[in-house]
């Protein structure tokens, strides 16, 4: 149990930490493809990791301690997901951690750690990507909690392993009224959280619409190189969670080598399938004002409150 | 003698000596002598606290001390929660004291006073008659305003602070009173072993009253809304210990009053109650957060954050008596568990961001976060403590406040299965009042943190700040240890915590622990604070250690100029204050706070479309004051006003309304009889 739990910890922490940039090329090449652009082929985001990792690491004057590690902890939260929460497989080394209030919480922690370093520059940018992403985020919140909240109600647990595993042993509860909706909701939320569109566009630059980018603007070499993998993982992990929480066949529930590499390949491919989807909905979606998403957050909020409800009269 | 009884002994006369060290001592040694007595106090405080949860009875009573009912101390497991949590924080705060009085506050009477009001504050818990409770109560609310009001010479705000302090805690104490009176009527004497046996046999309609009055009383304490306004007054302008043992030892016993009168003395009642708190508890802990967000004088964020943190705990509280009303105990305990947890954590964190903010305005003078920025290089230690408190404040995991939201979350998760449709209900909507309230924490803390540390120094005196001295510090890295104890190993104090809370209401204890890991007991659910903060050290440092060993060119880091958009260097008038951070907040809320904002543009004499100054303002009134106790002041003012047509100073007149009313009486007992 413990040599399957440390290698499933590995197998997840090697293929979030590697598919992570492929993601993020994947769904930057079926944009220009849908465009009609060439596109810089799926392996660009590690080419451009590579070529920061080789720069000399460059701190912007005045800022402090906070600045310099910002990166690490987000990163860090990260990492600490991949490796808790059950993509590949059910069984985690590091179950008490693996709650969902606690992985939201950590994943939370990574932004506010990038918010802090925003305002250490002491730049009207960095404080403004600050101000604008924290504003986000408590918004963000509620609708969070409450579909995680209809989640764990069939199952009686917020542990992810639990209700991943109850999903496996009751495949109908997955196609009830209370997993759609508790599912558009999380939708909505992973967007926000991740900064795509609507509510944020992660390839503009522009001053008046910038969220997640103004924050780390100050950011270069491999400093940089950090934030951006640490933001395809962010990606990664939310979109398996999704996957996993809704869709969990696939999943290995023991330790054979089999079953494992099916666990991988399954999971590849749901994370594949939701990155496409939301590559694809991108191209036919403009970003929202700013002070417009509160109204699409709050739409996503009545749906995980619809979901407990339904939830109550369905138990 | 057992501890409990000796630890409470030892309090009280600690306690009384410091205060007469603080008469007596000549000025230059006093502070310390009090501080450390203080501190001595609380060391006395800590004991008896946590030998009483342990389950040492301590009963004190001096029957002719008092005339009619005499003194009656009984120290019990709930008691002994809120005794060692105040014996905690006066540790913290005696000893930071000492450094801080060196701000204009070795006067005589704020040395003796400050003993008092920390041992009335350990009294309180431990009261066990209804004329001890008040005298108790009222010793309180006397020495605390003093203190509120020790600054009174340098600020003329203090003065107003202090009369609604004065006014709004003595409103309180005659509703506590009114109840009380009530209650003890329908018992055999005023002793809380009596109106406990008289508690469940009293009327409903007696019960809901009584609860309803002293909830008023206990919650206005509390600072639950709309009873919260002499909070974010009276927290800014008084000292910053005073302030620290103010929202974290003082506003606790709103809450200790609320559950000893609701559970032990009622036994419990009907869900109204409870739905009733837990509304309001929901409700304080947005409306108090989002004024938080909002505000940029830091003391007033950290007061409004008191309000927010207390209608958690009422949030937890309320929970527990719907649960214990519907016969779900364990949920119930573990609700009250989440709920003492959170006592607990908030004072360990509110004491540690008021030094710090004391700290702050020690050295600088400023409590503007418009005006600060930039203390991490001259401040580097108030810094950290700073950012550690707003971790732990910000419920963010590794922070204390994690531990004990994730209880209360799990308490009202669970809840929905096991009651009726009014859970159903409320349950959800209690889940996303918590949520919202973590978010909004996170702005405020980053907030505060960020603009009020971090970046460039937006004023001389921010520039110029210096650090603390020792003793400062001391108290501070107590308190920081506190913090740090409770984010990592609540393990140690949470069997305890559940044993109390399952004593409060009736159950098995509901948290199961092993050496790193929290279980609740019959539910389903897990949490190791320990794993989590390792996991995410071990990360830390293998990102950092991955990253060395990748990046292919060693070369030291350089410093660059920072992107600037070529417009030469920026200066701190370009950054992001504290005002412009919440401004997005500001708007998406603006249905709730309305804020007044007034911009006034001044264009250039020759041409009226170039501009030469803008000038904008914005102010954001407190709603509910504005909305319910200016009405009710003017609707005073102006019956004072009618009434000093009444006196115009003639004694002709006034002899007359002598005449004649003892002509009315007459005739009405001539009527009547």
């Amino acid at each position: 149990m413990t040599v399957f739990g440390v290698v499933g910890v590995v197998i997840q922490l090697v293929i979030v930490v590697a598919l992570a940039p492929l993601l993020t090329g994947m769904m930057r090449q079926i944009r220009a493809a849908m465009e009609g652009r060439a596109g810089a082929g799926i392996g660009q985001p590690w080419r451009d990791l590579r070529k920061l990792m080789r720069k000399q690491p460059i701190h912007p004057r005045g800022t402090s301690v906070v600045f310099r590690v910002a990166p690490l902890v987000l990163i860090a939260t990260c990492l600490v997901v991949a490796a808790a929460a059950p993509f590949v497989t059910t069984a985690s080394l590091l179950d008490p951690i693996a709650d969902l209030f606690a992985v939201v919480a950590l994943l939370t922690l990574g932004t506010v750690a990038l918010a802090l370093a925003g305002i250490d520059t002491g730049t009207a940018f960095g404080g403004m990507g600050a101000s604008r992403e924290t504003t986000i985020v408590a918004l963000v919140e509620p609708t969070l909690l409450v579909a995680i909240f209809a989640l764990s109600v069939p199952v009686g647990s917020t542990n992810l392993g639990a209700i991943v595993t109850a999903g496996l042993e009751h495949p109908a509860s997955v196609f009830s009224p209370v997993s759609l909706l508790a599912a558009v909701a999380l939708v909505v939320v992973i967007i926000a959280e991740t900064g795509r569109l609507p509510v944020d566009n992660p390839s503009t630059h522009l001053e008046l619409t910038m969220v997640h980018e103004a924050m780390v603007l100050e950011y270069a070499g491999p400093d940089l190189a950090i934030i951006e993998l640490a933001s395809s993982m962010r990606l990664v992990v939310f979109l398996g969670l999704l996957a996993n929480l809704f869709v969990p066949w696939g999943i290995a529930t023991s330790g054979q080598p089999v079953l494992i590499a099916v666990g991988v390949a399954v999971f590849v491919a749901k994370v594949a399938l939701l990155g496409g989807a939301l590559a694809v909905g991108e191209v036919f979606m403009a970003k929202l004002r700013l002070f417009r998403v509160p109204e699409l957050l709050a739409g996503s909020f009545v749906l995980g409150l619809l979901a407990v409800a339904a939830s109550f009269v369905l138990a | 003698m057992n501890v409990a009884l000796g630890g409470l002994l030892t309090a009280l006369v600690t306690g009384g000596l410091s205060a007469l060290a603080g008469l007596l001592f000549p000025t230059p040694r006093r502070a310390t002598v009090v501080g450390i007595g203080t501190a001595a106090t609380g060391v006395a405080a800590v004991a008896a606290g946590v030998a009483a949860m342990a389950g040492q009875p301590a009963v004190v009573a001096l029957p002719q001390l008092l005339p009619l009912a005499g003194l009656l101390f009984t120290l019990d497991p709930l008691g002994g929660v809120f005794v060692a949590v105040t014996g905690a924080v006066a540790v913290a705060v005696g000893i930071y004291g000492i450094g801080y009085a060196r701000h204009g506050l070795r006067g005589r009477s704020f040395q003796a006073v400050l003993p008092l009001f920390v041992l009335s504050m350990v009294l309180v818990p431990a009261a066990a008659s209804v004329g001890t409770l008040l005298l108790c109560w009222e010793l309180m609310a006397l020495t605390s305003l003093l203190l509120v009001l020790a600054e009174h010479r340098r600020r003329p705000q203090v003065a107003s602070a202090g009369r609604w302090y004065a006014v709004m805690t003595h409103l309180g104490l005659v509703v506590i009173l009114i109840g009380l009176l009530v209650f003890a009527a329908n018992a055999a004497d005023g002793s809380f072993a009596a109106l406990r046996a008289a508690g469940p046999t009293v009327s409903p309609l007696v019960a809901g009253l009584v609860f309803v009055l002293t909830g008023i009383g206990f919650g206005s304490k509390a600072g639950i809304i709309p009873l919260h306004a002499w909070l974010p007054r009276a927290h800014p302008e008084a000292p910053s210990n005073v302030s620290a043992l103010m929202s974290a030892a003082m506003v606790n016993l709103g809450a200790y009053g609320i559950v000893r009168i609701g559970f032990d003395l009622l036994g419990g009642g009907p869900g109204w109650w409870w739905l009733l708190l837990l509304g309001l508890g929901a409700a304080s802990a947005i409306y108090g957060i989002l004024l938080a967000a909002i505000s940029t004088d830091l003391k007033r964020l950290l007061g409004y954050s008191t309000t927010e943190n207390m209608g958690l705990v009422l949030v937890g509280v309320g929970a527990s008596g719907l649960f214990a009303a519907s016969g779900e105990s364990t949920l119930a305990g573990l609700a009250m568990a989440a709920a003492l947890l959170h006592v607990i954590t908030h004072a360990a964190f509110k004491t540690l961001l008021f030094q710090s903010a004391g700290s702050v305005l020690a050295a600088t003078g400023r409590r503007d976060l418009d005006d600060l920025g930039g203390l991490r290089t001259g401040m580097p230690f108030t810094t950290a403590a700073f950012g550690l408190g707003a971790l732990a404040a910000s419920a963010l995991p590794p922070g204390a406040a994690f531990v004990s939201e994730w209880l209360l979350l799990q308490a009202l998760i669970h809840g929905l299965p096991a009651s009726g449709l009014s859970a159903a209900i409320v349950m959800p909507l209690a889940v996303a009042a918590v949520a919202l309230t973590a978010g909004l924490a996170v702005v405020t803390f980053v907030k505060a943190f960020g603009i009020g540390f971090l970046a460039k120094p937006r004023s001389p005196e921010a520039a110029a700040a210096r650090e603390s001295p020792a003793s400062m510090l001391t108290g501070m890295g107590l308190a920081g240890a506190a913090c740090v104890g409770l984010a990592l190993l609540p393990t140690v104090i949470l069997p305890g915590i559940g044993a109390v809370a399952a004593g409060v209401v009736g159950s098995g204890n509901p948290v199961v622990v092993d050496a790193v890991t929290i279980r609740l007991a019959d539910v389903a659910g897990s949490l190791s604070p320990l794993l989590l903060a390792l996991a995410l050290t071990v990360a830390l440092v293998a990102a950092l250690a991955a990253a060395r060993a990748v990046a292919t060119r060693r070369a030291t880091a350089i410093d660059a100029r920072l992107w600037d958009c070529g417009g030469g260097p920026l200066s701190a008038r370009m950054e992001y204050t504290a005002t412009s951070f919440a401004e997005p907040l500001q708007r998406v809320f603006d249905d709730v706070l309305s804020a007044e904002q007034d911009v006034d543009v001044t264009h250039v004499e020759e041409s009226r479309y170039l501009v030469q100054t803008i000038d904008y303002r914005r102010r954001v009134p407190d709603r509910i004051e504005r909305r319910l106790y200016q009405p009710v002041l003017a609707a005073l003012a102006g019956w004072g006003r009618v009434g000093r047509r009444l006196a115009p100073g003639s004694v002709h007149r006034y002899l007359g309304y002598g005449f004649y009313s003892l002509c009315a009486m007459l005739i009405l007992l001539v009527v009547t009889r």
